[in-house]
């Protein structure tokens, strides 16, 4: 009888993955060498907006070393770069992927060089002449739809995509009067995801197949492929591979279709050489699609008692010069469906205007719209607490929707699957020691110390997605995901799932997860992701949804194995197949473990079906995919300390503290990680980061100007879990990529707004609350 | 013109004529043909191009290939010994010091010369001397872990 094997899901398992990359050998796109292989370098808008008279390549054709140069007139046959979410009366404009009549933001790409060097083409492409027509530019969010702006597209007057709303208005209406309404003007900056590996690709065409492989750094190989396959360049997608490697960290940045992988995916064909291009960070500040951006005027209404009564949002959101892959499902079906939160909210109503502007396009940033509904109701909160002079943390409890287990509908279309808010938001203040705070906070005002603390509560939906549900909201895409499981004859393991990693560690969580239900050891088990050659399809990762719908696949698979092999070996054992089960890695009589037959002899017996069932095909090797029923819904709720420096205006984070509720758990170790990396890019948007535009032009164009958390303006986190888990997939499991990012940002405000209440600071309108310009409330304040 | 460039990289002597405007850090990537050492920034705020040349951690993106000549230069692929990891390796595998792994090279030699200018950090030293160095995915708490791990098994290795 085999040994009880351990159980390793819910351990924390170190990762499988690290030995390459700790030793230098990782593999990432701009690693890669193919011989014969050309370069590329883009020319690119210097002017936020112009129209295109001439471009002039005639010197650049003749520097040494070049080998091709194209503009979109080259591109015939080519098609607009899609976008994958359609709301009702979306104003769709062409995005090409070379600009020919005009080009919208600093960065648009208008030509291309291509040539023997990466300095060969950088040197051909200074020779590139374009002449520039400048039109006046609108970037400001709130200035987009002003009567005067330029329009910046023919089919969008105004400069509007979309107008779009949710929830009752009259309700809302209603719930005010008599109410104690706070209002507020929320500005959510704009961000740059800026993962530490520049997006890079490398185009491939074999003349001779006529296939065509795209290396690419992608958290979804999968759509890439279809997207730019079938839709831009009119190819087979059964004559295109596309692979990601390793992806070095992406944030939502690496989810679209963009310009440049698809131009040397075209150009690669035309000159039937490998073109390889690797952004540079300038470049990527320029082009990788930006984060947030909203305008938002919120009113919130509240009983004396402190009960919520009703939430009324109007946001204007910035959607850039083009519409990226997923832009308008952002600021509409991630957000406004989220602005329920963890709280009772008797009537909703959000209002939604989608604005084109010269700036880089906005897309989803880890988090993706989730973030900016968090921010919003926990100002809102604050706000009341101030009103209604109610402690924050009591106004909060007050209104928490109760513990439930199977079900919690929305004033906003959703329906919660599992929650216990309360619980949470009391483990936070235990762990804070809240009581003990507010008197040392006394304390330290008396000695003219400014210190604060801040809450946030969270909700998020995650595990996308339903594709029922996503496809009547205007999704283009079905939201399902892929798991084929491999075992070959010797009873090892092949997992190919269409789930990516690029910093999640589905190489350990996924393994551990097979491990357990097959009861062999981590060793037997390899996981393949992120080639669409060898998956049978996959919609990749984004919104905490590897674990729960690509797990779930897979599990879905392994279950189907077992219940083959249930067949191979009753026939071995001469038993029937209902009155075999499966533990600790062999296939055993009910009750008689010693009638048993290991895994890996069923494996072989697959694969030499010489004593076999009747009837029974061989091999072992089954795929699944699962769509799931619903999202699933992790929250939880995180605490700030601050102190804030009196003559400089600088925050310093005393303690950051999390509990987070993410269903079950696979490996603790990789959801803590997660949650300290999404606090640390919410405190990002907290305190520093901010992609500023001025004319038009990008101010905050690379690292020196944009500045990026460091090490040493972070604290050590302090993180603790319930676990609710989710009936919806039978692991039980939420998400975790992104409840940091959501959680971090309102609480860190709330702190330095808290820290500030002597001077009578009650609100910042916009982040990042830096040094100049907390110092600038400060002194405005004490008049 | 070519101008040679001649330095011993991990132990291995490498002889090459190059640009004079080659960096250093596409010279280890392209030329030699070491592919850890990664590039993150073209304004040397990231530190994902940190190598150490003779003996001190620089930016491989800030020099040229030429003023490398006659150098010594160890890049993450020559820190492992005889495939036994360095405790730093070590370190970051078990407290979780990486995600992606992007950054983490640049991370483990900014770590290496930390450690010989202070065997014993705290967690405050440890966060300074990081300042070049950029993280997107850990929130650098797992790295202030791993490094403390690494200098106590170092110092336990001393004794």
């Amino acid at each position: 009888m085999a040994a009880t094997v351990e159980r390793l899901l819910g351990k924390s398992i170190k990762r499988r993955e690290d030995p390459r990359f700790i030793t230098g050998r990782g593999n990432y796109v701009d690693d890669l060498k193919v011989p014969g292989t050309t370069h590329a370098v883009f020319i690119r808008s210097p002017h936020a907006f112009a129209k295109i008279k001439k471009i002039d390549t005639a010197a650049a054709l003749k520097h040494p070393g070049v080998v091709a140069i194209f503009t979109g007139a080259d591109m015939t046959g080519v098609n607009s770069l899609p976008c994958g979410w359609l709301l009702p009366d979306l104003k769709v404009p062409p995005h090409m992927p070379l600009a020919s009549d005009a080009a919208r933001y600093v960065g648009d790409p208008v030509a291309v060089v291509i040539a023997e060097t990466q300095d060969a083409a950088q040197d051909a492409a200074e020779k590139v002449k374009v002449t520039w027509e400048p039109v006046a530019a609108v970037s400001a969010t709130d200035q987009a739809t002003a009567a005067g702006s330029t329009r910046i597209h023919e089919v969008a007057p105004s400069n509007i995509a979309f107008k779009w709303q949710i929830g009752d208005a009259a309700a809302v209406d209603a719930a005010f009067r008599g109410a104690t309404v706070v209002k507020k003007r929320i500005v959510n900056q704009r961000l740059v995801a800026n993962p530490m590996e520049p997006r890079a690709c490398l185009a491939r065409y074999d003349d001779a197949t006529g296939e065509l492989t795209l290396w690419v750094t992608s958290q979804n190989p999968h759509v890439h492929r279809l997207l730019m396959a079938a839709f831009v360049l009119g190819i087979p997608e059964h004559k295109v591979r596309v692979i990601a490697p390793d992806v070095g960290g992406a944030f939502g940045s690496k989810i679209f279709l963009y310009n440049e992988e698809t131009i040397c995916s075209w150009a690669t064909r035309k000159i039937k050489r490998p073109i390889k291009w690797t952004s540079t960070r300038r470049e990527a500040f320029q082009t990788d699609a930006h984060g947030r951006d909203h305008v938002t005027e919120a009113e919130m209404g509240f009983t004396r008692e402190g009960k919520i009564v009703g939430l009324r949002v109007k946001t204007i959101a910035n959607l850039g010069a083009y519409l990226s892959t997923f832009a308008p499902a952002v600021p509409t079906y991630l957000y406004a469906t989220l602005l329920n939160g963890v709280y009772e909210m008797p009537a909703i109503h959000a209002d939604v205007t989608g604005v084109f502007t010269n700036t880089v396009p906005v897309d989803a940033y880890r988090g993706a719209g989730r973030p900016e509904a968090a921010y919003l109701l926990e100002r809102m909160i604050e706000a009341g607490a101030s009103a209604l002079k109610m402690d924050c943390a009591e106004l909060r409890r007050k209104n928490f929707i109760p513990k439930f287990d199977n079900g919690y509908q929305t004033k906003v279309a959703l329906s919660y699957d599992s929650g216990n808010y309360g619980a949470a938001f009391d483990r936070l203040l235990a762990m804070v020691d809240y009581k003990k705070f507010r008197s040392d906070q006394e304390a330290a005002r008396k000695q003219g110390r400014l210190m604060g603390i801040g809450f946030s509560t969270y909700i998020e939906a995650c595990s996308i997605a339903p594709s029922k549900v996503v496809g009547s909201l205007g999704a283009q895409a079905g939201l399902y995901e892929s798991g084929k499981v491999r075992v070959h004859p010797t009873g090892g393991v092949t997992v190919y799932t269409g789930s990516h990693s690029h910093g999640q560690g589905h190489e350990t969580t996924f393994s551990q997860l097979v491990a357990d239900e097959l009861g062999i050891p981590m060793e037997q088990i390899e996981i393949v992701h992120g080639d669409t050659g060898l998956i049978p399809f996959g919609m990749g990762t984004y919104g905490s949804r590897s674990a729960s719908v690509g797990g779930t696949a897979l599990l879905m698979s392994l279950r189907k194995i077992k219940e083959k092999g249930k067949k191979i070996a009753a026939h071995l054992l001469e038993a029937s197949a209902d009155d075999i089960e499966y533990e600790n890695g062999q296939f055993q009589v009910k009750g008689s473990p010693g009638k048993a037959i290991p895994f890996g002899q069923v494996a072989l017996t697959a694969y030499v079906p010489h004593n076999y069932p009747e009837g029974l095909e061989p091999g072992l090797e089954e795929t699944s995919f699962y769509d799931p029923s619903n999202f699933c819904y992790p929250f939880g709720a995180h605490a700030c300390v601050v102190e804030v420096d009196r003559d400089t205006g600088h925050v310093k984070i005393l303690r950051y503290l999390a509990v987070d509720d993410v269903g079950n758990v696979m490996n603790p170790m990789i959801v803590d990680g997660m949650v300290h990396g999404g606090i640390a890019q919410g405190v990002g948007q907290a305190l520093w980061e901010g992609a500023v535009y001025d004319g038009g032009q990008l101010m905050t164009g690379s690292m020196m100007d944009y500045a990026m958390p460091k090490a040493d303006m972070l604290p050590m986190y302090e993180t603790d879990r319930t676990v609710t888990p989710t009936p919806v997939n039978p692991l039980g499991v939420k998400g975790a990529g992104e409840t940091g990012t959501i959680a971090s940002t309102p609480a860190v405000v709330n702190a330095v707004v808290d820290a500030l209440a002597p001077l009578g600071v009650d609100h910042f309108e916009t982040m990042p609350l830096n040094a100049e310009r907390v110092w600038q409330a400060m002194q405005k304040r004490k008049g | 013109m070519k101008l040679p460039v001649k330095t011993t990289i991990n132990g291995q002597t490498q002889s090459h004529e190059v640009e004079p405007r080659l960096l250093l850090v596409h010279y280890i990537r392209e030329t030699v043909g070491l592919t850890g050492t990664h590039v993150g920034c073209d304004t040397s705020q990231c530190g994902a191009c940190t190598i150490l040349m003779n003996g001190q951690a620089v930016k491989a993106c800030t020099l040229f290939a030429v003023q490398a000549d006659g150098a010594k230069i160890t890049t993450i692929e020559g820190v492992a010994k005889n495939g036994e990891l360095h405790p730093i390796q070590q370190g970051f595998w078990e407290k979780h010091g990486l995600q992606c792994g992007f950054c983490t090279p640049g991370m483990i030699m900014a770590a290496h010369q930390m450690l010989e200018r202070y065997p014993a950090p705290t967690e405050e030293q440890i966060r300074h001397q990081l300042e070049g160095n950029l993280c997107r995915c850990t929130g650098y708490h797992n790295i202030v872990k791993a490094i403390q791990w690494a200098a106590e098994q170092m110092a336990a290795g001393k004794k």
